[in-house]
């Protein structure tokens, strides 16, 4: 027996491995800890299966401590940025966060991100395996003005599900209720005792909050959350389930210097004033595929049975491939294997190669399941 | 009846020239929860560290090696509707396939249950 694909480092170095502020509470939980991203980070505790279900009916918590916080400050701040990402920073407003993108001259993507603005800077959460990419990539295209502040004492804590803002509030203090948070607003407050920055976002499709706090508090905040009925700590394994079905792509596999936004289904990355006026890394070539459509595109895909096509899996219409599998595995809440994948041309069935054989699947709109944000 | 395992994590039940295959516990919870099953058809010709049958996890494929050469005979159709047995009762009802052994002299290469307790202490 032998696994064969297995969460890889998403490209990472051979370098040591490095420990996050929360490791040996995971351990301490049974958390099976695994490389990730540089990481030794829990794939799961008690199961997959068990976490995926458990964080669509009720809260779990996520440790995504690897990923990059970086805080952007400094005279001519906005322009600066929009020199650099797709975003109008013009329209987003104190308390209010947005998705963008990193993307090189040729409109690949070098990595997805969340900006919002604080009150004297612009708050960036970038992907863990490319933040050291990322911050070299953004020292060298931001002018000397804009300093950057790599947040590397701070934690990132996510709950999601149904239930999350339930027990969220019953640890919360500010001057606004946590209820005042929509869906991509953020707010500072008091967790626990412990300053907080939460923002109502995540990476499962439910309702839930990402939690920024100082590296010291995290086992704290952790083990108070876990204390609420509604809250179990999740792994990665349930994470990447999660977020395929809410047909969210994930950097590495399905977004990658080799594929521009467009083609991912993520124009809303690039913001309306930016397309008009360009003036942003890759502008002609994503401007002209907003125009003109792409010939290749990421869709969802459904197979019958319960054999799942995994990553790499070639994408064939009748005898011909079409596309290739970036994302593929069984899904928890429909009981049935899903995949998203790159696929040129426009087909309502088409076929997978998994390990020799054909299996049928659908072409099905994404998200796979309906995304329950909290508007 | 004898068991014998493989560094690969199978064990192999031989009776007379029958043997009976699966993954031992210790794989099962390596792999998680087990989604699906792909199983040989009977009459199957398999060569010793052939990979003839595949368990699906939620994460991953993983392959299951032949132990052993010879015919498969029969696979564990139980497992088409409730591949979670694989998780469940690993070395009894979570078995998945059987093969007739062409040359018994292979499972001289394999471990004994002390030995495979002692290969899974030390990883």
């Amino acid at each position: 027996m032998s696994d064969t694909d297995l969460p890889d480092d998403d490209g990472a170095e051979a370098l040591e491995t490095l420990i996050l502020p929360l490791d040996a509470w995971h351990r301490a939980r049974g958390g099976r800890m695994v490389e990730f991203a540089g990481y030794w980070m829990p794939v799961q505790y008690e199961g997959i299966l068990a976490e995926h279900l458990w964080t669509r009916q009720h809260a779990g918590l996520f440790d995504v401590s690897h990923m990059g916080q970086l805080l952007l400050s400094g005279e001519g701040l906005d322009a600066a940025v929009e020199a650099v990402l797709p975003i109008d920073l013009s329209t987003l407003k104190l308390g209010h966060q947005r998705y963008s993108l990193l993307l090189d001259e040729q409109g690949g993507v070098l990595d997805d991100l969340m900006v919002s603005r604080w009150p004297n800077d612009l708050y960036l959460v970038v992907n863990g395996a490319t933040k050291w990419d990322d911050i070299a990539h953004l020292r060298e295209h931001l002018p000397d003005e804009i300093t950057l502040n790599h947040l590397e004492e701070r934690a990132l804590l996510a709950l999601q599900g149904p239930e999350a803002f339930a027990a969220l509030d019953r640890h919360v203090t500010g001057d606004y209720p946590l209820s005042s948070l929509t869906f991509m607003r953020f707010g500072h407050f008091e967790l626990c005792g412990v300053p907080a920055a939460i923002s109502r976002s995540g990476y499962t499709g439910e309702d839930g909050f990402e939690i920024s706090i100082p590296a010291e508090h995290a086992a704290h905040v952790a083990a108070l959350l876990c204390g609420e009925p509604e809250v179990k700590p999740i792994g990665l394994g349930a994470r990447d389930s999660l977020r395929l079905e809410a047909g969210l792509p994930l950097y590495g596999h399905d977004l990658s210097p080799e594929t521009s936004p467009i083609e991912a289904g993520l124009v809303f990355g690039i913001n309306k004033r930016r397309r008009s006026e360009g003036g942003f890394p890759g502008a002609e070539r994503i401007c002209r595929e907003i125009a003109e459509g792409t010939p290749r595109k990421w869709i969802g895909l459904a197979l019958d049975g319960r054999q799942a096509a995994r990553e790499g899996a070639p994408v064939f219409a009748e005898n011909k491939q079409v596309g290739v599998v970036t994302s593929g595995g069984f899904s928890p809440s429909l009981e049935r294997p899903i995949a998203a994948a790159y696929v040129t041309g426009e087909h309502t069935a088409l076929e997978i190669d998994v390990r020799g054989k054909r299996l049928p699947a659908r072409v099905v709109p994404m998200p796979f399941v309906p995304h329950r944000y909290h508007r | 009846m004898t068991r014998y395992f493989t560094e690969d994590h199978e064990w192999i039940d031989v009776d007379g020239d029958t043997g009976t295959v699966g993954i031992t516990d210790y794989a099962q919870g390596q792999l998680g929860d087990i989604t699906y099953v792909d199983l040989p058809a009977a009459g199957t010709a398999v060569k010793k560290g052939d990979a003839p049958c595949v368990v699906d996890s939620v994460k991953a494929a993983s392959d299951v090696y032949a132990p052993v050469s010879g015919t498969v005979s029969e696979a564990n159709a139980a497992l088409e509707g409730e591949p979670e047995l694989v998780n469940t009762q690993p070395e009894t009802g979570g078995w998945l396939f059987r093969v007739t052994l062409s040359d018994a002299e292979e499972l001289g290469g394999l471990m004994d249950k002390a030995a495979y307790d002692a290969f899974v202490a030390g990883l």
